[in-house]
């Protein structure tokens, strides 16, 4: 099944147009940070190449996941998307404009279209703010609406929106739970109508009763306003319940990537295999019945990535040329890249 | 097979500015020695208080063990002196924290730590210590022992941490381990690691683990029997098995419904749990779940439902568990 019909058939994708320009296109995206030593004279020591050579794109109305373990840069990806770092190489289009060239009043514009959702729902909202104010905030910086009653209207309907009393306008940060300020930081998101919008490990910091509130909600704003969503996260069960398509990240580079059930269902990718095979599935028969693929040593620094496939030291099917040439992404079926030269056979 | 801890009735308060929090309201179960036995709950729910609570870690005040006791091998862990719970702290019972980051101290070696348990329970001098801790080191797989001892927790990565403090839990052979949140600061193949090494080490050696998590998933791939909190009591107990295939109590049912699964395609809608947990300082009468439930009647709010027999190895803490089968028809 290629992407387009895969599109086509997801029920939030009804009213996408398949053969449209993609909405996002990143193009061999990389972010080196330097790492400087020396306290009067700084000089660069190395560079952390967190993010390492990274192609997708994102269509109008998709979700697309962007998985793996801590420091494979897929935050970094994101930042760059929102242009929070400055790419060291590599181009962002959004709308097939590059993101990179813009001016400062064209950021404005794309910050209209393009928001984001922080992880933690205690650190990304001001405590000396009340609900109101954060979610009229964008309301107010981009002039959308300028007279403050209306304001207020707008800020309790966003409140209804996203399952809150609008009463909570006048309530501070501290004065809720982390599932309430979850979605106080969707309404200030969906305050100046997206087109795309990233999540940042959305729902990692909730307890699953009220996870799967929050997931239900995402869903449901999506089928309601057909906006896109870059969906970073470390939870792969959420990811699959979640995304149409998924990128796998190890070590700043995106080793798989697939239609999310093609993906879960049949990973090629040796690493992709083993993250799937490490994460336990709620059910004690079926944890008995698999087959679990125990992962030995540990990530490799982005300082000093190993040479050829990052991924090699780690892997039980490396051989010589796996430590020698570096793999490029490549189709496997179509719609189902990879990048394993031992498993696509060349 | 042998009772190593029966927990009875255990009270926990915390007496705080906004009244009495009963953090953990009541619970009563049992370890039997070298089983794996697993808490789970959401946060705030009292797992990790009532673990912390059999070896006296609770800070009194503003905590309090209000009720109930904890016999471990005969000897109740509630009532001991300080000196003689010192003595059970690390040697019989031993606890490997949450936080690898903040659970090591950053101003001593690894080896130091290490050693330390060690030094204050056994006779073992400096050096049989040391190479004890070489030993230990090697057996929860850490490359270059001898080296790491002299090395700082900041030395080390999040995993590897993870194992020095089991390797700090193991050093006296204890009979029990807690392992409150063991893995959750890690990631997913990290976690897979030390969950197996925790599970090898335990059938090999016989320790007894008790395991407090919020991950429905690490509960169903590592423990035999569960017990399901919620404000502060145990609703349902039972077997693994018993208790995911067929959950007896609107609570389980509902995160069973709410957890995303990685084995289910994609679009399977999630059913969660509507509302928040409650405040625990005004429980008030009745089923604490009862604003959440389902199937609340007018009984769910003057009455609290007691842990009832499902089957042999499975209670539930429900007035209607016979009747849920219409709930259930919609989650499975």
């Amino acid at each position: 099944m290629s992407v387009a019909e895969t599109m086509r058939d997801g029920n939030s994708l009804a009213n996408a147009d398949a053969n449209a320009e993609p909405l996002l296109r990143v193009e061999g995206l990389k972010m080196h940070f330097p790492v400087t030593e020396g306290l009067f004279m700084r000089r660069t020591v190395g560079h952390v190449k967190a993010v390492d050579g990274v192609s997708f794109s994102v269509a109008p109305g998709e979700t697309l996941g962007l998985v793996g373990e801590s420091g494979c840069g897929k935050t970094t990806v994101g930042r760059c998307i929102l242009r929070l770092e400055n790419p060291t190489a590599g181009k962002v289009s959004f709308a097939g404009r590059d993101v990179a060239g813009m001016t400062m009043g064209e950021m404005t514009e794309l910050r209209q279209d393009v928001q984001v959702i922080f992880q933690d729902p205690f650190s990304s909202l001001n405590p000396r703010m009340k609900i109101g104010t954060i979610i009229g905030e964008p309301l107010r910086v981009h002039g959308i609406i300028k007279d403050a009653t209306e304001r207020r209207e707008r800020v309790a309907e966003l409140l209804r929106l996203c399952g809150l009393n609008p009463r909570f306008a006048d309530r501070y940060p501290h004065e809720m739970s982390g599932g309430q300020r979850q979605r106080v930081g969707i309404a200030r998101a969906l305050s100046v109508n997206p087109k795309f919008i990233v999540c940042d490990e959305a729902v990692s910091a909730l307890d699953v009763s009220i996870q799967a509130q929050i997931i239900n909600l995402l869903e449901d704003l999506q089928e309601q306003f057909n906006f896109s969503y870059l969906f970073i996260a470390h939870d792969l069960s959420v990811v699959r319940h979640l995304c149409h398509r998924v990128a796998v990240m190890y070590l700043g580079k995106i080793v798989e990537l697939a239609d999310c059930d093609e993906l879960f269902d049949n990973p090629q990718h040796p690493y992709t295999q083993a993250l799937l095979s490490a994460v336990p599935v709620p059910d004690p028969t079926t944890e008995e019945t698999r087959s679990h693929q125990i992962l030995e040593g540990e990530v490799p620094s982005p300082m000093a990535p190993p040479p050829g496939c990052v991924f090699h030291p780690r892997c039980t099917r490396a051989t010589e040329a796996c430590t020698r040439d570096i793999p490029e992404l490549q189709e496997f079926t179509p719609g189902h890249t990879l990048a394993c030269p031992i498993v696509l056979g060349k | 097979m042998t009772r190593l801890l029966e927990i009875e009735d255990l009270q926990v308060q915390f007496f705080t500015s906004d009244g009495i929090v009963e953090a953990v309201g009541g619970i009563s179960y049992h370890i039997d020695a070298g089983e794996t036995v697993a808490i789970v709950g959401e946060s705030g729910c009292g797992k990790s208080v009532g673990a912390m609570s059999l070896l006296r870690l609770i800070p009194e005040p503003p905590g309090k063990i209000a009720n109930g006791r904890a016999l471990f091998e005969g000897r109740d862990l509630l009532k001991l002196s300080n000196a003689d719970i010192r003595n059970v702290r690390g040697r019989e019972i031993a606890m490997v924290f949450q936080e690898p980051m903040t659970s090591l101290n950053p101003v001593f070696s690894v080896g130091r730590q290490l050693t330390e348990t060690l030094l204050r329970h056994t006779n073992a001098s400096e050096a049989e210590a040391k190479e004890r801790g070489i030993e230990l080191l090697n057996q929860v797989g850490i490359s270059d022992p001898a080296r790491r001892l002299t090395q700082f927790p900041h030395h080390l990565s999040g995993g590897m941490r993870q194992r020095v403090m089991i390797a700090m839990a193991l050093s006296c052979e204890p009979k029990l381990i807690i392992a409150d949140e063991p893995t959750t600061a890690l990631d997913v193949t990290i976690q897979a690691q030390i969950l197996e090494l925790m599970k090898n080490l335990s059938e090999r050696l016989g320790v007894a683990q008790l395991i407090i998590t919020h991950n429905l998933g690490v509960v169903a791939r590592y423990a035999k029997r569960v017990n399901v909190m919620y404000a502060g009591k145990i609703v349902e107990t039972g077997t693994a098995t018993e208790i995911y295939h067929n959950p007896r109590h609107p609570y389980t049912l509902g995160l069973l419904a709410s957890v995303p699964r990685l084995d289910q395609p994609r679009g399977t809608k999630l059913v969660p749990i509507e509302g928040q947990p409650p405040d625990l300082t005004r429980l008030g009468d009745g089923c604490a779940f009862r604003p959440r439930c389902r199937f609340a009647t007018e009984r769910c709010a003057n009455e609290i439902p007691n842990l009832r027999s499902v089957e042999s190895n499975h209670m539930s803490a429900c007035w209607h568990f016979e009747n849920l089968d219409q709930q259930k028809s919609t989650v499975a």
